[in-house]
């Protein structure tokens, strides 16, 4: 497997983690109570250590002088390929819960077989985020059911958030070229794989959160080539605005 | 016995409840939430400890206003759990001040409706990066000089409170002198950034220390209880001595032309502190009161469907588990 692939296939994972971790940060400070807005840092944190590791190895792998900074601030929008969901914006906590909880329980499943990847470095990180991700699942789960069997009010808001995210779902389970080239080479997972069991665990938290999954086949894609939403640019200024100011500095 | 009788004996049995509790104090024993305390010291201690706890949760504001802009990962990371930290910090004080009789409810209340105060220097704006690097020097710093001495206060939560609190500041202060020495020592415009932050926020920071001695209402009081161990102006010089010279070591000037060392006292004269933009941030004219408070509010109001669901649901899972068990 050429290193490019393997580069290209990283992104895919990490890229999800930085973009997700980036919009949980927007929330530090503004949280519906204390204890929420630890655990949603905490949720960040993790995802952000991820992405460390991962674009560490990347680095490593390209062997042309970049570091993690320079993968994480000095692409341009085209090159990330985290799925849509991950950058759809914090429109309100019910949102926010929902978009977590649709990406946990896939990093779950996820992580769960990369662990077996025959890279050895991919393998650890995945390892080491399967105890974080579990707690990320058991988190966003909770607040589902919290949320969706709460009051009225809160069901019909998490239940607009259901029905506003469920269409950035179907993306999480496309297999990119260079996914099949990963997993051919045994360091990828194959995640249309995932979807039965995705599915299972969505149908078993809504059952108790008495959500409903909405009934649609129109689905959006395109994150996974780089293709993003209007919100993406957003959070790419915010991002990138110091190493694109000042260019060539260290931190 | 006549109702003025009973008053009397009231009145004396309270009183040796006071000497008591005075002879403790002198002691150096820990006052706990349950015993006898008068009034005012429950009430001191509400608003000093509630103070110190909004202080925590408005002091993530201006330093979260960073986080999504941080020029690396490493330092966004350590940024992200600096402001939770506080979070933290807030949890723990709240705590504290709830053991005093009052609801975090209450408190929130008084932070939203201006009754209760913060510390000012949280109503400047935070314009550049190098801002996180001079909070953490010096508003932290500054911050460590007034809890050291916290941590052996009288009562028992608060002090307690306090040794943490203060093991994660020293953290923070670290952190933040970090950034400065790398802005210092990197390019020209990384260490303009830094001086520049260094000049808005060193006169700020002294006036942190509060008000001088003739002027602070508390303190006599304060000390007495323990509640404070060192007067504002003594604060504020052993803040003044400590951080001159770390600013020298890393090649920037304290924006203070009257900054001198005093060989006779063994520390620095500093120049005039303006205290009336110090009065005008207090009352709530300072650059970003308006935005911190709105932001504040808006947040425990856009909270409200949230945690009225979570209630919402436990007592649903209660009533479940009852009739299961009948």
């Amino acid at each position: 497997m050429k290193n490019e692939n393997k580069i290209q296939y990283i992104y895919g994972i990490a890229d999800n983690a930085l973009i997700l971790g980036q919009r949980l940060s927007e929330l530090c400070g503004h949280g519906p109570n204390l204890e929420t807005d630890i655990a949603m840092t905490n949720m960040a944190l993790d995802l952000l250590g991820q992405t460390r590791s991962y674009y560490q190895y990347v680095a490593q792998l390209s062997g042309d002088g970049k570091t993690e900074d320079d993968i994480a601030f000095l692409r341009i929008e085209r090159q990330y390929k985290n799925v849509l969901l991950v950058e759809q914006p914090n429109k309100h906590f019910g949102y926010v819960i929902t978009r977590q909880f649709f990406y946990d329980v896939f990093h779950l499943l996820l992580l769960e077989e990369l662990q077996n990847s025959n890279d050895e470095t991919v393998a650890a990180i995945a390892k080491k985020g399967i105890k974080e991700v579990s707690y990320h699942q058991r988190f966003s789960s909770d607040w589902m059911k919290r949320l969706g069997d709460g009051t009225e009010e809160s069901h019909q808001k998490v239940q607009e958030a259901v029905d506003d995210l469920w269409r950035y779902t179907d993306e999480l389970f496309h297999m990119t070229d260079d996914d099949k080239i990963a997993v051919e080479n045994g360091i990828g997972v194959n995640v249309a794989t995932l979807r039965e069991k995705y599915e299972q665990r969505i149908k078993e938290v809504f059952e108790e959160a008495t959500l409903t999954i909405p009934e649609t086949k129109w689905f959006q894609k395109g994150g996974k080539q780089g293709i993003h939403s209007e919100h993406m640019g957003y959070l790419l200024s915010d991002l990138q605005y110091m190493q694109r100011t000042y260019p060539n500095m260290k931190w | 016995m006549s109702e003025k009788e009973i008053k009397n004996n009231e009145t004396e049995k309270s009183l040796s409840l006071e000497e008591i509790f005075e002879q403790r104090i002198a002691r150096d024993e820990k006052i706990e939430p349950k015993d006898w305390m008068p009034e005012k010291y429950r009430k001191t201690h509400i608003r000093q400890i509630s103070q110190h706890a909004h202080s925590e949760i408005i002091g993530m504001l201006p330093e979260g206003n960073w986080i999504t802009r941080a020029p690396s990962l490493r330092r966004k990371v350590a940024l992200l759990a600096k402001v939770q930290d506080e979070a933290g910090h807030g949890l723990y004080l709240y705590s504290a001040c709830e053991t005093l009789g009052i609801s975090r409810e209450e408190l929130y209340e008084q932070l939203h409706t201006g009754k209760a105060k913060y510390s000012s220097i949280f109503n400047y704006p935070t314009i550049t990066w190098a801002d996180m690097g001079a909070i953490g020097w010096l508003v932290d710093g500054a911050a460590i000089i007034n809890q050291v001495p916290l941590c052996s206060t009288s009562y028992g939560p608060y002090a307690r409170a306090m040794i943490r609190v203060c093991k994660e500041e020293s953290f923070h202060q670290r952190q933040g002198y970090e950034i400065m020495i790398t802005l210092a020592n990197g390019t020209p415009e990384q260490k303009e950034m830094a001086q520049d932050a260094l000049n808005r926020w060193w006169w700020p920071s002294l006036m942190m220390l509060g008000p001088t001695d003739a002027e602070s209402v508390h303190t006599a009081q304060s000390m007495k209880w323990k509640l404070k161990r060192k007067t504002n102006d003594e604060l504020r010089q052993q803040f003044i001595d400590q951080t001159v010279p770390q600013a020298e070591l890393i090649g920037l000037t304290i924006p203070d032309p009257d900054l001198k060392w005093n060989e006779e006292k063994k520390g620095y004269d500093f120049g005039a502190i303006d205290w009336d933009e110090f009065w005008q941030v207090v009352k709530g004219h300072g650059p970003c009161n308006k935005e911190r408070m709105a932001a504040r509010v808006n947040a425990w109001e856009k909270g409200k469907w949230v945690r009225d669901a979570a209630m919402a649901y436990a007592k649903k899972q209660e009533d479940k588990k009852l009739k299961k068990a009948i």
